[in-house]
């Protein structure tokens, strides 16, 4: 209690206050008032305070709110949300949580970059006319390796080349003739592996993670990967790129992955890339070395 | 967009449907259980109890009471309330020795003066009915189901007007089918041959396909827009032995003039059942073999799409 008093010296205790029931109460405010809201929607709202000379001062606000225009809803619609519960979910429980809003944010995703239909059409006018100047622009996209219609940045298929089926390797085949001779033997065989299974690189993926794949480090904090994928792109088809973020901190660790379609590419990209001067500092960059488990 | 996820199935969602003013969602599923939300936030307002087989019921939207229940000999798939309600049309699997049937029920005013007889019942196609709708004005009914052929009949007598062409039509089983917002001036079906196709209601001839690469499980058009909305997916028995992605279980927005796809919205993680538009146009519903439906309120700039 003491050490209360001590450390608030100041404060009023309601009890102190009932003992000095006969002085002079003006050091206390008139309680706050409200008023309103009228049919006009008017509030008024009355409070007392003391300005800095010691004096009493009272403070109106008033304030009217406007109804926002109801969005239009009919009568029996308002009606209807009033209605009573029924059915189970009378008794719902109240961690039931049946309804959730999704905390991920889903967009309309568009087949290709709004707009581009027309400005692509634009470009190869432009790029044809470029061509019959003479300053022969050789234009290969390396997406679809369509020549001369557009850039690999433009590439109206960029999207539609699903990135495992680039993937899907020799490999998986003597895999799947392993695994039926193994079915023969009675062993287990995952469905997807099995004869007839719809193949689509599920089981590839690990693999995928290994090919021509080249260790970028010493990436600067700010390198996301579409900086990285930018910079990697100009050597060859990029299938891709990984940038390792700190789960804590959701900083860039200062590495990534890049994988190429291409081996001859990424052996470029190593040859040229590495010791490059990125972001202030001297990227390195080399193969990367699987994983040992 | 932040889509408002309703769990209160347990089972696939079959159907999804909005009341007229747009604030009330009904959704269907396997399991028994119709609900109905509240479509501007996603609350659940009841759920209708009482379903254990083949049967039709009709109930108190308010209360969850039944009032009357139409029962069959074999499980009912689909069931159409004509303009004005005062009938409605009701389809049936074949089932053991039955075939599949078309009824087409008279709705009393009063339900204690409902009576359980049909008023014409039409046998013919193979296979499934899927979905069966009144064309415009009530003069006709418009069916489609697992024989692939979209047929259009005299509400009346029962009688075969039109078939579709089966050099135009589907060439796989028709899984949905819905009518424009104005009295089915046209309506598009959807199809497990992964394409969806737009009819004129009156004279059954094709007006638009929109491709796409899975297979249609649900139609929905925007009653707002010119967009149409296809919604499937591989089929939901190999789901779970491929891997996610190839399961295209997004709704694909198309225009429905250009038959060109505007977009896609993800969410589900099982093919989608059921789609629906809100009367308004300003929002959609989907209903998947996930058990969920996915309430999405557009944003803003979906409005100024361009192509």
């Amino acid at each position: 209690m003491s050490v209360d008093k001590s450390a608030k010296p100041s404060k009023l205790r309601w009890g102190e206050l009932d003992e000095d029931d006969g002085e002079d109460l003006d050091f206390l405010l008139p309680p706050k008032q409200v008023i309103g809201p009228d049919e006009n929607g008017i509030k008024k709202v009355i409070e007392y305070k003391f300005n800095e000379d010691g004096n009493k001062v009272k403070i109106t606000t008033t304030t009217r709110a406007r109804k926002l225009a109801k969005a239009r809803l009919s009568k029996r619609a308002v009606e209807r949300r009033n209605w009573a519960k029924f059915g189970d979910a009378v008794h719902e429980e109240v961690g039931s949580r049946l309804t959730m809003v999704s905390t991920e944010e889903i967009l309309l995703e568009r087949p290709r970059a709004p707009g581009t239909k027309a400005e692509e059409a634009k470009i190869a006018g432009d790029n044809l006319a470029q061509l019959g100047k003479g300053g022969a622009v050789l234009m290969v996209c390396r997406s679809c390796g369509k020549k001369g219609d557009h850039w690999t940045s433009r590439c109206p298929y960029k999207d539609l080349a699903h990135p495992t089926e680039t993937f899907i390797d020799k490999p998986a085949a003597t895999e799947t003739a392993m695994a039926a001779s193994g079915a023969a033997k009675g062993a287990y065989v995952p469905p997807s592996m099995r004869a007839g299974a719809e193949r689509t690189g599920g089981s590839d993926m690990r693999r995928r993670n290994e090919e021509n794949s080249v260790r970028v480090t010493n990436l600067s904090e700010d390198t996301r990967e579409p900086d990285l994928h930018e910079l990697f792109r100009t050597f060859g088809p990029v299938s891709r790129v990984y940038v390792a973020i700190d789960q804590k901190t959701g900083v860039s660790r200062g590495f990534g992955f890049v994988n190429f379609v291409n081996k001859e590419d990424a052996e470029r990209a190593i040859n040229k890339l590495n010791g490059y001067g990125y972001d202030n500092l001297i990227l390195r960059v080399e193969w990367a070395t699987p994983r040992s488990n | 967009m932040r889509p408002i996820l309703m769990k209160g199935h347990e089972r696939p969602l079959t159907f999804l449907r909005y009341n007229r003013e747009g604030d009330l969602l009904f959704s269907c599923a396997k399991d028994h259980n119709p609900t109905v939300w509240f479509a501007d936030n996603g609350e659940r307002l009841g759920t209708y109890r009482g379903h254990n087989g083949a049967s039709v019921k009709l109930w108190n939207v308010q209360t969850g009471a039944q009032l009357h229940t139409f029962s069959f000999n074999s499980p009912a798939r689909s069931v159409d309330f004509s303009v004005g309600d005062k009938l409605a049309v009701i389809t049936t699997d074949p089932f053991m020795e039955v075939t599949s049937a078309i009824h087409v029920k008279r709705i009393a005013e009063d339900p204690s003066q409902q009576s359980g007889e049909s008023v014409l019942t039409i046998t013919g196609p193979s296979g499934r009915i899927n979905r069966a709708v009144w064309g415009p004005l009530n003069r006709t009914i418009i069916s489609a189901g697992e024989d692939c052929v979209v047929r259009i009949w005299d509400s009346e007598t029962g009688k075969l007007l039109k078939e579709s062409d089966p050099e135009v039509g589907h060439k796989k089983p028709i899984s949905s089918l819905t009518k424009s917002a104005d009295d089915c001036s046209h309506f598009l079906t959807g199809s497990l041959d992964k394409s969806a196709k737009l009819w004129d209601a009156r004279t059954l001839t094709l007006i638009k396909t929109y491709r796409t690469e899975r297979p249609v499980n649900a139609v929905a058009m925007s009653p707002l827009l010119d967009h149409v909305v296809l919604g499937g997916g591989q089929d939901a028995s190999s789901v779970t032995t491929t891997d996610h992605r190839a399961g295209k279980f997004e709704a694909k927005f198309y225009d429905k003039i250009l038959q060109e796809e505007i977009g896609g919205v993800k969410g589900h993680f099982g093919p989608i059942n059921a789609l629906a538009f809100n009367p308004d146009g300003k929002s959609f519903s989907s209903g998947g073999e996930d058990g969920y439906v996915r309430l999405h309120h557009f944003d803003p700039d979906y409005f100024n799409i361009k192509i």
